[in-house]
C-alpha cells in the first residue's frame, strides 16, 4: 500500500516542479497544474505518512531515510500555507525539485516503506524527530524566500525591464515571512534539541557531529533573529545569513546523519 | 430582421482636434440617443476622448445610416470625411474589440469597459442592442480575465508606482516625499495616492508653490534645504524640478541611509536634466529609477500587452461567433412561431373530433392525453427548429425557411 502511494505522490510533486518551470517561462494554466501537484501530491504523501503510521507499532520515521519522508512532508505542508499564491510560484521552482530529489533520496533509504521501528518511545521521537524536523522544514522555506528576495532584489537593482511583467512578491513582504518563518521555526528546534539533550544526559551518550552541527545550525538561526530584533539586519545581509544557517540544515539533513542514526 | 448598424469616428480616424469637436459629455449622448431612437428604434452613443459611435438598430439598415452621419455631421460638419460605417456582424465584431480594449490607444485599457457600460445605460435600448451590448461587456470582461492584456502598466507614473508595489508590497500608508512641485510631480503623486499611499511632503525651490501643491494633496510643504532630514523617514522620493543640476547628491542619500536601519528607499527621477545622482542606486537598500528605465519598462510591458492581445482576439472572435448565430436566428423567428402555431392548430382540431371519444373519459385522463399529444407535437418540431436557427447563421437560412414555408404550407391560408 506504501509503495502503491509513494508513486502517485513523487509524481505529483514531479509534475508540479515541471509545472512551476512552464509557469515561469509562460505564466499561466502551468503553474494552476503545478499548484494542484502540490496540493494532490501532499494529500498522497500524507495518506503514504499515516498507511506508514498505521502499519508500525509505533513511530515510524525515526530512520534517516524515513525521517527524510517526514521532512519532504513539512517542507510541502509549510510551503502550501501561502506559497500556491500566484505572485509566489516562482518559489515552487527552488521548492519542487528539492522536494521531488529528497523523496526519491528517502526512497532509496527505505524510508517510505514499512518496518523500521526504533527502539526509543513514540512520546521522545515526536517531541525530537518531529519537532527537529519541523523546524528544518520552516528554515528550509525561509531560505526559499530570502532566495526569492535576492533574485528580486537583483532585478531592481539590475533595473530589468522585465519586472512589471513578471511580478514577483514585493522585498518587503518576502523579509518579513522570511522573519516569521524563522521566529515560528525556532522555538520548535529549541525545543527538539533540548528533548534530545535531556535524553542524551539520562543515555549517558555522547555529542556526535550531527548533535554539534545542529547546535551551529540553532546558533546561526538565532543570531538571524536577534540580529534582525536589536540590529536591524533585514534585507540583503538577512537573506545571505539564511541561506548559510539552509546549507546548515542540508548539511545536517544529508551529510551527517549516518553518525547519529547509527 | 431588424439590422445592427454603427457609425462613429475614432482616434483611427481622426485627429485630436476633430474628436474634440465631435466630442459629447454623457446628457448630449444620452439626448442624442434618445433623438435617434425616436418611433420605436434603438440608439446607444459612445463618447470617449478616443472615439464617438453611434450604434443604431432599425428595420431599415440604410436610413439607420443616414440618420446617424445626418447626427454626426449636425455635432461637427468635417467629421463626415471620417466616419466609419459598419453593420451587423461587423458592427457586433468591432463593439465587443471595442469593450476588451483592443481598439484602444493602449491596448487593453480598463477604462474603456466602464464607458461601454456607461454608455449602453445611458442609450434607449431594446432587445437587438441589450443583447449586444451585454455580450460586448461579457466579451470584454472575459479578455481581461482570460488573458494578461490589462495586467501590466501603461504609463509612466502608474509604472513607478507598480514599481513601489515591488517594493513595499501594499503601499497604505507609505510616506512619498515630492521634490518639484510642477505637473508631472503631481500626476505621479495622484496615481501614489490612488495605491492609498501618503505624500507626506512637497519640497520646492519656491515655497509658495510647495505650500499650494502641498495644500491639494495634504501633505507638508518643505524647501529643497530641508530634504536631507525627511529623506529619513520617507519610502518613496519622486523629484521632477526644472533644476539644471543634482539637487540630490549620493552623499547626503548615503547619511540618510545610514540612519535609516536597512529600510528600502525607492527614488524615482522623473526630471530631464536629472534631479537625482545615479549613484544613488548602488548605495544598500535604494533603487534609483529614472524617465529612460521607467519608459523602457513601460514599452516592454506594452508589448506583452500586444502579445496578449492575440488571444484576446480569439475570445472576441468566439463571442462575435455567438451573436452572429442568435442575430441570424431572428430571421427564422416568423417561421418558426408560424410552423408551431400550424402543428398546435392541427393538435387542437384532430382532439375536437375525437372528442366523442375523448368525452368518456375523466378530467384526469382528458388532460393526460392532452399533454401527451401536446409533447408528440414539441417532440417532433424541437429538432427542426435547431436545425432552422442553425441554418438561418448560415448563408443558406433563407432557402431553408422558404422550404419550411414550402413544406408545411405556412402562410397558404391567408393567400
Amino acid at each position: 500500500m506504501a509503495e502503491l502511494l509513494f508513486w502517485p505522490a513523487l509524481l505529483c510533486y514531479g509534475e508540479a516542479a515541471f509545472g512551476y518551470l512552464g509557469d515561469a517561462r509562460r505564466p499561466g494554466a502551468a503553474g494552476r497544474a503545478a499548484t494542484w501537484g502540490v496540493r494532490l501530491g501532499w494529500l498522497t504523501q500524507t495518506a503514504l505518512l499515516g498507511v506508514q503510521a498505521a502499519r508500525e507499532d509505533g513511530f515510524p520515521w525515526a530512520t534517516w531515510a524515513g525521517s527524510l519522508n517526514l521532512f519532504v512532508w513539512f517542507v510541502v505542508g509549510a510551503y502550501l500555507i501561502w506559497g500556491c499564491r500566484k505572485p509566489y510560484r516562482l518559489l515552487g521552482l527552488a521548492v519542487m525539485p528539492l522536494a521531488v530529489a529528497l523523496l526519491v533520496v528517502a526512497r532509496a533509504g527505505g524510508g517510505t516503506g514499512i518496518g523500521a521501528r526504533s527502539h526509543y518511545s513514540n512520546l521522545f521521537l515526536v517531541l525530537h524527530v518531529g519537532l527537529v524536523l519541523a523546524a528544518f522544514a520552516g528554515f528550509t522555506l525561509a531560505a526559499a524566500l530570502s532566495g526569492l528576495y535576492l533574485w528580486q532584489e537583483r532585478r531592481l537593482k539590475q533595473r530589468a525591464t522585465t519586472i512589471l511583467r513578471r511580478p514577483a512578491p514585493s522585498l518587503a513582504t518576502l523579509d518579513r515571512l522570511a522573519g516569521r518563518t524563522v521566529a515560528f521555526s525556532l522555538p520548535a528546534l529549541t525545543l527538539g534539541i533540548a528533548v534530545g539533550v535531556v535524553r542524551l544526559a539520562s543515555d549517558g551518550g555522547r555529542v556526535d557531529a550531527l548533535i554539534a552541527v545542529t547546535l551551529v545550525t540553532w546558533v546561526v538561526w538565532a543570531a538571524y533573529l536577534v540580529l534582525r530584533v536589536t540590529r536591524r539586519w533585514t534585507g540583503r545581509r538577512a537573506a545571505y545569513l539564511a541561506l548559510a544557517g539552509f546549507a546548515l540544515v542540508i548539511l545536517v539533513r544529508l551529510a551527517l546523519p549516518a553518525t547519529h542514526f547509527a | 430582421m431588424r439590422r445592427l448598424v454603427l457609425v462613429g469616428t475614432s482616434h483611427h480616424h481622426a485627429p485630436i482636434e476633430l474628436r474634440e469637436r465631435v466630442a459629447l459629455d454623457a446628457e448630449h449622448a444620452r439626448a442624442l440617443a434618445a433623438r435617434l431612437a425616436d418611433g420605436g428604434g434603438e440608439a446607444v452613443c459612445l463618447s470617449t476622448c478616443n472615439r464617438t459611435e453611434l450604434y443604431l438598430v432599425g428595420p431599415d439598415g440604410d436610413e439607420a445610416e443616414r440618420a446617424a452621419v445626418a447626427a454626426l455631421a449636425e455635432v461637427e460638419p468635417e467629421v463626415e470625411q471620417a466616419l466609419y460605417r459598419l453593420s451587423d456582424h461587423a458592427a457586433a465584431l468591432h463593439l465587443f474589440r471595442v469593450a476588451a480594449g483592443l481598439d484602444s490607444l493602449v491596448p487593453g485599457e480598463g477604462e474603456i469597459l466602464g464607458q461601454v457600460r456607461a454608455a449602453y445605460e445611458s442609450g434607449t435600448t431594446g432587445t437587438l442592442l441589450d443583447r449586444v451590448f451585454h455580450q460586448a461587456l461579457h466579451a470584454g470582461r472575459k479578455a481581461r480575465v482570460q488573458t494578461a492584456i490589462g495586467e501590466s502598466p501603461a504609463s509612466v507614473s502608474s509604472a513607478a508606482a507598480a514599481l513601489a508595489e515591488q517594493v513595499f508590497g501594499e503601499l497604505d500608508g507609505r510616506a512619498i516625499l515630492l521634490i518639484g512641485a510642477g505637473k508631472i510631480s503631481e500626476q505621479a503623486a495622484r496615481n501614489l495616492l490612488s495605491r492609498r499611499a501618503r505624500i507626506a511632503f512637497v519640497a520646492n525651490r519656491s515655497l509658495d508653490r510647495a505650500e499650494e501643491l502641498a495644500g491639494r494633496l495634504g501633505a507638508e510643504p518643505l524647501p529643497l534645504e530641508r530634504i536631507e532630514e525627511e529623506l529619513v523617514t520617507a519610502d518613496i522620493v519622486v523629484a521632477s524640478t526644472s533644476a539644471p543640476g543634482y539637487v540630490l547628491d549620493v552623499e547626503t542619500v548615503a547619511r540618510a541611509v545610514r540612519q535609516r536601519r536597512g529600510r528600502q528607499l525607492l527614488l524615482i527621477d522623473l526630471a530631464v536634466p536629472r534631479d537625482l545622482d545615479p549613484a544613488i542606486h548602488h548605495l544598500d537598500g535604494c533603487y534609483l529609477y529614472d524617465i529612460d528605465d521607467l519608459e523602457a519598462i513601460v514599452a516592454e510591458t506594452l508589448a506583452g500587452r500586444r502579445g496578449e492581445a492575440e488571444r484576446a482576439e480569439a475570445i472576441v472572435a468566439v463571442e462575435a461567433a455567438k451573436f452572429h448565430e442568435w442575430h441570424a436566428s431572428l430571421d427564422v423567428v416568423p417561421e418558426i412561431a408560424s410552423l408551431r402555431a400550424r402543428a398546435e392548430e392541427i393538435r387542437e382540431a384532430e382532439l375536437r373530433k375525437a372528442d366523442a371519444l375523448l368525452g368518456r373519459l375523466d378530467e384526469g385522463q382528458r388532460k393526460a392525453v392532452e399533454a401527451i399529444t401536446a409533447q408528440i407535437v414539441n417532440k417532433l418540431l424541437h429538432l427542426p427548429t435547431v436545425r432552422l436557427k442553425q441554418a438561418a447563421a448560415a448563408a443558406d437560412g433563407v432557402l431553408y425557411a422558404e422550404a419550411v414555408r414550402h413544406l408545411f404550407g405556412l402562410g397558404e391560408d391567408e393567400r
